[in-house]
């Protein structure tokens, strides 16, 4: 095994990750640290220019609230929010975030973002939040400011290629992060007095439909690991919604985007006979308290009302883009040459849909000889994800501001900084933190921004360094480079290193828990149905999973980070079933049903089910806390029309 | 595959301090056989079909086959990316072809200025973010005390 040297950064502020949140943190912390005379760092495990969600680029922005126009209030985005995720959001933090995103999208815009606007100069909405951008380089733009930031002023430095395994603790304090190089044989231990994590969310902790090449076509990418999930969890913060997991209905197999068809080219979903379950399933909407009757449909209601229509034989789903062209072809019947403008539009915004952020979607129509103006293609919903930033809610608990709060919830939602989970000096941002789903790209580059200033202000306010003793130092290290050494001593124990009594490698391990996952936990093999018994019986085979996890083997650095990415990915799963179990109703039929609880509880389970699990014992804690209202209490109807 | 390199055309990028590909990819799938000289694609079933190696590859020796498990053969999408637009040529199983251009950004690449120009401020304690509330085009930043966005 060769030998690692280990570097010790010491700095201010350490921002853990690079992707629209850390982005966001590295613009915003680089200017309050210029003016405080502070470090800021930032380590991400690819290149910042393409890291994260956004590293493909995307067709558009679903976070814009237009407050300069008066189009929308905060209030409209809490109500939007809250009603989407079945009643469950902190208003606090949506609101934070929905009061400063515009400013966000106002600076991606002098950055450089192609953001389409009509002849008069006003954007262009795919809908009521949702602005169309030429979004394929969008992360690069993004990213440009954030390295402009941190480097061109002096205050910063980036480290590329650095994956992080895991949190430094001084007691109750964040003190850092610890991790290796993938291209040098690096051991590094950033010393920070805050710590800002934006890691992502994560993919491939339950089984993707494909299990060839297709297995690394996740509608979110395969390189979001739950990171941030392990790294807040093993600092012992306490966690929230991580029963909400998130299903994107999309285009089949290649999980291109629905949102152009759906609201620009109004477009209908049928089943295989030509029904709109929409309609034909809308009593079933009843079932689902007040917000079965809100408007927009919640995306998992809209889901589930498809998954009864396959249930019953009724599949597969098409998206009917025939018959959107179509009706927007008839409009131009007297005028062919305006037909024929209008078509030719229509096909080129089609296709950049897919080649601004799902290639494979492009590839796929043009593999299949789709025309989609002749034929209508296949949606199906994809495997379940932890994504809070987008229509999920997963995340760490985190503080709100001090001046959205009101008397009921300042007690429960405010403790001294902004997006600081409980953990003191650890901050969260974009997938990292809870209970504030619709945030997307704009709105998790805004709340990076919030949680930086916030972070800086902590560093002003708590300036000495957290320690942290070497012995313990030494020891993490050892624990993050076993997997190396476990290879080395035993890899020859047989012919084939791949198969070998003495341990298990990253894929393998990978596998397994996405087997656990899927047959137990409601995933798509178990039509996202569970209950009590199997959550339990997955809870057992999660253990034995643990305890092999420090039996990885890993043949050099790419798979030692394999590794450590399938034990983050572990520990989201054990927080998603713990949360399961623990919250005994269905909530959000359309992302996982529990059939011995099959119906929503309001009076006992309009609450937030949090967890935490202790680090000195590993035991797993679980807790309600209450969800109180900010704005105006209406009934939860406020978005019906 | 699904990325896959032409051994004719790549060159290992040794006129540069590190392969292209090997830079770019976001789960580090890209690597350089150093006897061979040639880049490859270490774990095609991790591959999320970015084309970021596609994109940044100096002598366009990185192409796509699309997924064999779900997408049939014959396909391709070709990107031919600059520094203020992208143009795609799209090849069907059939042999039809789509061409498209797209804008990629309104600035010259690299100038990206952080505070975008806005006015910025130094009050660490304000609700305000450093450049608003310039940059949000209202005079104040929403706060439940008696704003009028409430």
């Amino acid at each position: 095994m060769p030998k690692f040297e280990t570097v010790i950064v010491e700095t201010d502020l350490l921002i853990v990750g690079g992707g629209m949140a850390a982005c966001g943190a590295a613009v915003e912390a680089a200017h309050w640290a210029k003016a405080h005379g502070l470090k800021v760092t930032l380590v991400d495990k690819a290149a910042v220019d393409r890291s994260g969600a956004v590293s493909q680029g995307l067709s558009a922005i679903n976070q814009y609230v237009g407050l300069r126009d008066g189009a929308n209030s905060v209030k409209d985005y809490v109500d939007y929010v809250r009603n989407d995720l079945m009643g469950v959001t902190r208003e606090d933090l949506v609101a934070d975030i929905a009061r400063h995103v515009d400013s966000t999208v106002h600076l991606f815009e002098k950055w450089g973002l192609p953001i389409w606007k009509d002849e008069k100069g006003a954007y262009v909405h795919e809908g009521r939040w949702q602005l169309m951008i030429n979004g394929e380089s969008y992360k690069v733009v993004v990213a440009e400011a954030a390295k402009n930031a941190l480097l061109k002023t002096g205050v910063g430095e980036i480290y590329e290629r650095v994956f992080i395994a895991g949190p430094l603790m001084d007691g109750d304090r964040c003190a850092g992060a610890i991790g290796f190089s993938v291209r040098e044989n690096k051991v590094y231990v950033f010393k920070s007095k805050a710590t800002l994590v934006a890691m992502g969310g994560a993919v491939h902790v339950f089984k993707p439909r494909s299990s060839g090449e297709g297995f690394g076509r996740a509608w979110y990418p395969p390189f979001n690991t739950g990171s941030s999930a392990y790294f807040t969890l093993k600092a012992g913060a306490e966690m929230t919604c991580q029963e909400v997991r998130f299903i994107p209905v999309r285009f089949k197999d290649a999980y291109g985007p629905v949102g152009a068809w759906f609201l620009l080219f109004k477009s209908r979903a049928t089943n295989a006979m030509g029904g709109n379950y929409m309609i034909e399933r809308k009593d079933e909407l009843q079932k689902w308290g007040p917000y079965g009757r809100v408007k927009p449909v919640p995306a998992n209601l809209r889901n589930y009302l498809g998954m009864l229509d396959i249930q019953e034989g009724k599949g597969p789903l098409s998206m009917r883009t025939e018959e959107a062209l179509a009706a927007i072809s008839a409009q131009f019947k007297d005028d062919p040459k305006a037909y024929a403008k209008k078509m030719k539009e229509l096909e080129s915004e089609a296709w950049e849909d897919f080649l601004d952020m799902t290639i494979s979607q492009a590839l796929l129509w043009a593999g299949t000889n789709v025309q989609p103006e002749q034929k209508s293609s296949e949606i199906a919903p994809s495997e379940p994800l932890f994504i809070g930033s987008h229509s999920g809610a997963s995340g760490a608990w985190v503080s709100g501001p001090e001046d959205l709060q009101t008397a009921e919830t300042k007690s429960q939602y405010f403790w001294g900084y902004s997006n600081m989970s409980t953990v003191k000096g650890l901050f969260c941002a974009g997938d990292a933190s809870g209970a504030s789903s619709h945030k997307f790209s704009s709105g998790s580059h805004a709340e990076g921004r919030i949680a930086a200033k916030s972070a800086i202000k902590f560093v002003v306010e708590n300036n000495a360094a957290p320690k942290v003793d070497q012995a313990t130092i030494d020891a993490q290290i050892a624990e993050m480079m076993k997997p190396m050494e476990t290879f080395e001593k035993s890899s020859k124990a047989t012919s084939d290193p791949e198969v070998n009594p003495n341990y298990i490698k990253p894929k393998m391990f990978m596998l397994r828990l996405q087997k656990i996952m899927d047959e137990y936990a409601g995933g798509v093999s178990s039509q996202f149905t569970t209950n009590k018994p199997s959550l339990e019986r997955a809870l057992e085979l999660l253990d034995f999973l643990k305890e092999d996890s420090e039996k990885l083997a890993a043949a050099d650095a790419h798979e030692l980070m394999r590794c450590w990415e399938n034990i983050h990915r572990m520990w989201q799963a054990e927080a998603h079933v713990h949360t399961v179990l623990f919250r005994e109703e269905t909530r959000w039929p359309g992302y996982y049903f529990r059939a011995d609880t099959p119906k929503l509880d309001d009076e006992k389970w309009h609450v937030f089910a949090n967890c935490r699990c202790d680090p000195k014992t590993g035991k797993w804690e679980m807790f309600t806390r209450p969800i109180i209202r900010v704005f105006e209490t209406k009934a939860a109807t406020a978005g019906a029309d | 595959m699904p990325s896959y390199v032409l051994p004719d055309k790549c060159d290992g990028c040794k006129a540069l301090d590190k392969t292209a590909c090997q830079y770019i990819c976001p789960n580090d799938l890209m690597v350089l056989d150093k006897e061979k000289m040639k880049a490859f694609n270490r774990d095609p079933m991790l591959c999320w079909e970015c084309y970021n190696c596609v994109k940044i590859c100096p002598t366009q020796a990185v192409e796509v086959r699309g997924y064999a498990d779900f997408v049939p053969l014959g396909a391709s999408a070709t990107p031919l990316r600059s520094t203020d637009s992208i143009m795609w040529t799209v090849k069907f199983r059939n042999g039809t072809l789509k061409r498209f251009k797209f804008p990629i950004r309104t600035t010259p690449e690299g100038v990206a200025e952080p505070t975008g120009g806005f006015k910025t401020h130094q009050d660490l304690n304000s609700t305000a973010l450093s450049t608003e509330p310039e940059a949000l085009g209202l005079p104040a930043v929403f706060t439940l005390k008696g704003d009028a966005n409430a």
